[in-house]
């Protein structure tokens, strides 16, 4: 989960990260001309969008005074940027900028290790300076296993052949972002670009923060302090109403997962396994032609209720005028509980389960069972010797009379 | 023969008394494996189906060989059952548990490594060698797992549990046996890659060829191929890409925690690119699997 630059800042504050002066979030202009006041100089404000090219959108512009900056906030706050309406405008002090630098920590998932990435040119895409410019670069690993010491991030910023008082003020940056990674159970905690001032001093003048979706439970603290609500999933577009109403039928029940809802505009409703087995599918459906009205998972052996609540909520969903069912041979997912959850949801909806569902494909676990029950309404089903593909072509071609 | 398990290889289950694990158990002693013990903290003295449940492993490795531990706790309790079972010297660690922060595998994988132990998961089902045993769910009920795997010369490796159990069944209806079938896990950070198994599977002389299953996300692949073409593997390796219609959604979750497209290499096109240029066949369906590798095998 993607952090606000604000929210990133504010994390990095509270591990002694030096911010610019100011560096506030205001909602209004006046709130704006108020934090421009305190810092009593010339100030920049900035879009809070969790989305690219804010610069060139309009959404970073510059105040020398109060006045200037309440103008700019209300141009900031009212401009849209890639579909992104701003949270807010993050106002902060501006002083001329010596130097930028980069310093990063992320995972390495080949040394299956964090590894902190320091960099003399800041500012600009760092993959780019890595192919670039590799002698710019430098990278250490550090062990989750033993605690954080602050020599590692001394040795990092030491490899760019950084002295003096430079060295130190670097490496504390970096041993503190560091501690903000592993503390927090982040992917990515970055800065880009941390700048030296004309007057030596270190400022972060922009910061990028991922959380990893796993780690939220263990993280609630920060989360609520930060103002983050558990509610809040920020992929890479916001959730539909049907994403989040699928999200209250699997937080219902916990038995199995009818997890991850996403939404499309298609006609076919999709009740797929969870996995590997769900990406096979949907790519089989669309390669056939079909067009998804939604991507389901379902699995890890859910309840009758929980397949029943699902199968409603997609008959619910404008445009859909069948379901395919179908997952690759399963475990410990029971077939026959799915069928019975699937009817018993088309059922409630006021359909007929023959019309209803495009083809039943679920074949393993409690098979013979689960065959014997889709037969008694008529369910078209398919065993494990039609291949996952063939049965969304079949499930596709149905389609066609719908 | 087989890699990581053999019908000699001896086992517990660590959260033996919860639900899933009870059926497991049972799935796994059909199938012939060989499980030694269970430990709940607290059951002591019980058993299932016989096994006999213990408070802690020490107990367990006090009396007994054990090789392995499937691990089937709670997310919040996996990390420390599984440094229970590397300092009571197990080697193989099969955790099946999902949505476990991956610091906290990160902190497990190395601490195997310094034990020389090895961490198949988490978020994984496990191990199979055919007609040998399994351990973990792969495969489900002994009955339904004879029907979808078979002893033969394919090597399976895959990110999904529930599609190496359909590329199994459908190498199996083709003729073409497995020698050891692994579901790796599908989370960012796992214990095995497809790169970290494949010595096993070189130094195995029945496994001819390997199979894997690949989504978009992580640098998996990309690690696969480097490994084939500076190792020159001996193995021709089918490929199956699933998620194509991911690239053009960014961002986005899908399937396993793994699977989303953080950068510019790992969508499946530049996956199929870079493993096509190692010499690695991708198949665009699941059928067409068993015949690229007849082609490799006859080649």
């Amino acid at each position: 989960m993607r952090f606000y630059e604000y929210e990133s800042k504010q994390l990095f504050g509270r591990y002694g990260i030096p911010l610019p002066t100011g560096s506030k979030v205001a909602h209004s202009a006046a709130e704006a001309e108020a934090v421009a006041k305190e810092i009593n100089g010339p100030a920049v404000l900035k879009s809070q969008v969790l989305t690219g090219g804010r610069m060139k959108a309009g959404g970073v512009l510059f105040a020398d005074t109060p006045g200037q900056a309440a103008e700019a906030a209300t141009k900031i706050l009212a401009l849209t940027i890639n579909g992104h309406a701003p949270r807010g405008v993050l106002v902060e002090g501006r002083a001329p900028v010596k130097q930028e630098y980069y310093i990063g920590v992320t995972w390495d998932g080949f040394a299956r290790k964090p590894v902190m990435i320091c960099s003399d040119m800041g500012g600009i895409d760092i993959e780019e300076v890595a192919e670039t410019h590799p002698e710019h670069i430098a990278k250490r690993h550090f062990s989750t296993l033993l605690p954080f010491s602050d020599y590692m991030a001394k040795e990092l910023i030491a490899q760019l052949a950084i002295g003096g008082a430079e060295l130190n003020q670097l490496s504390r940056i970096a041993a503190a972002l560091a501690r903000v990674f592993i503390a927090h159970g982040l992917t990515l905690a970055e800065i880009n670009p941390l700048a030296r001032l004309e007057d030596g001093r270190f400022v972060c003048l922009d910061g990028h923060v991922d959380m990893e979706d796993d780690a939220r439970d263990s993280q609630k603290a920060i989360l609520k302090a930060l103002g983050i609500a558990p509610e809040e999933k920020r992929q890479a577009r916001p959730p539909t109403q049907f994403e989040i109403d699928g999200a209250a039928v699997d937080a219902a029940d916990h038995r199995g997962v009818a997890g991850n809802v996403v939404e499309f505009d298609g006609d076919l409703g999709l009740v797929i396994g969870a996995g590997g087995g769900s990406l096979t599918l949907f790519d089989a459906i669309r390669k056939h032609g079909g067009r998804p009205a939604n991507y389901c998972e379902i699995g890890g052996n859910p309840s009758v209720t929980k397949a029943c609540e699902l199968t409603k909520l997609i008959l619910r969903k404008p445009g859909v005028k069948k379901i395919a069912v179908m997952m690759n041979v399963v475990s410990n997912t029971r077939v026959d509980i799915v069928a019975r959850g699937v009817i018993k949801g088309v059922i409630e909806s006021g359909h007929k389960p023959a019309d209803k569902i495009a083809i039943f494909r679920i074949p393993g676990s409690w098979e013979t069972e689960g065959f014997k029950i889709l037969q008694h309404y008529g369910v078209e089903y398919c065993d494990r010797t039609v291949s996952m593909y063939e049965a969304a072509g079949r499930a596709v071609a149905k389609m066609q009379d719908a | 023969m087989s890699i990581l398990i053999t019908k000699d290889t001896t086992f517990i289950i660590q959260g033996i008394t919860g639900r899933e694990a009870v059926n497991m158990s049972r799935e796994c002693l059909d199938y012939g494996s060989k499980i030694v013990g269970g430990v709940t903290p607290g059951r002591g003295g019980r058993d299932i189906y016989g096994i006999p449940v213990y408070d802690t492993v020490r107990a367990i490795t006090a009396t007994t060989r054990v090789d392995g531990s499937v691990v089937a706790v709670p997310p919040a309790f996996t990390r420390d059952a599984v440094l229970e079972a590397l300092d009571a010297g197990v080697k193989i660690v099969v955790i099946v548990t999902e949505r476990i922060p991956r610091f906290e595998v990160a902190q497990m994988v190395e601490y195997a490594q310094m034990k020389g132990a090895r961490i198949i998961g988490p978020n994984c089902l496990g191990i199979l060698s055919p007609g040998e045993a399994k351990m973990g769910g792969l495969g489900g009920r002994a009955v339904d797992a004879r029907k979808a795997f078979t002893k033969g010369p394919v090597g399976v490796m895959s990110r999904s549990g529930g599609m190496t159990t359909e590329m199994c069944n459908t190498l199996t209806a083709a003729g073409l046996g497995q020698s050891t079938a692994v579901s790796i896990g599908g989370d960012a950070v796992i214990g095995s890659t497809y790169a970290d198994l494949m010595p096993l599977y070189e130094a195995d002389a029945e496994t001819r060829a390997i199979v894997i299953y690949c989504e978009p996300g992580g640098r998996m692949e990309a690690e696969l191929a480097n490994y084939v073409v500076e190792k020159k593997s001996r193995l021709p390796i089918v490929a199956f890409m699933a998620g194509r219609f991911m690239d053009e959604m960014p961002g986005m979750r899908f399937g396993h925690a793994g699977t989303i497209v953080e950068g510019k290499a790992d969508t499946t096109a530049d996956k199929i690119a870079r493993l096509q240029k190692a010499g690695i066949s991708v198949a665009e369906r699941i059928e067409d699997i068993p015949g690229l590798v007849k082609q490799r095998l006859a080649a």
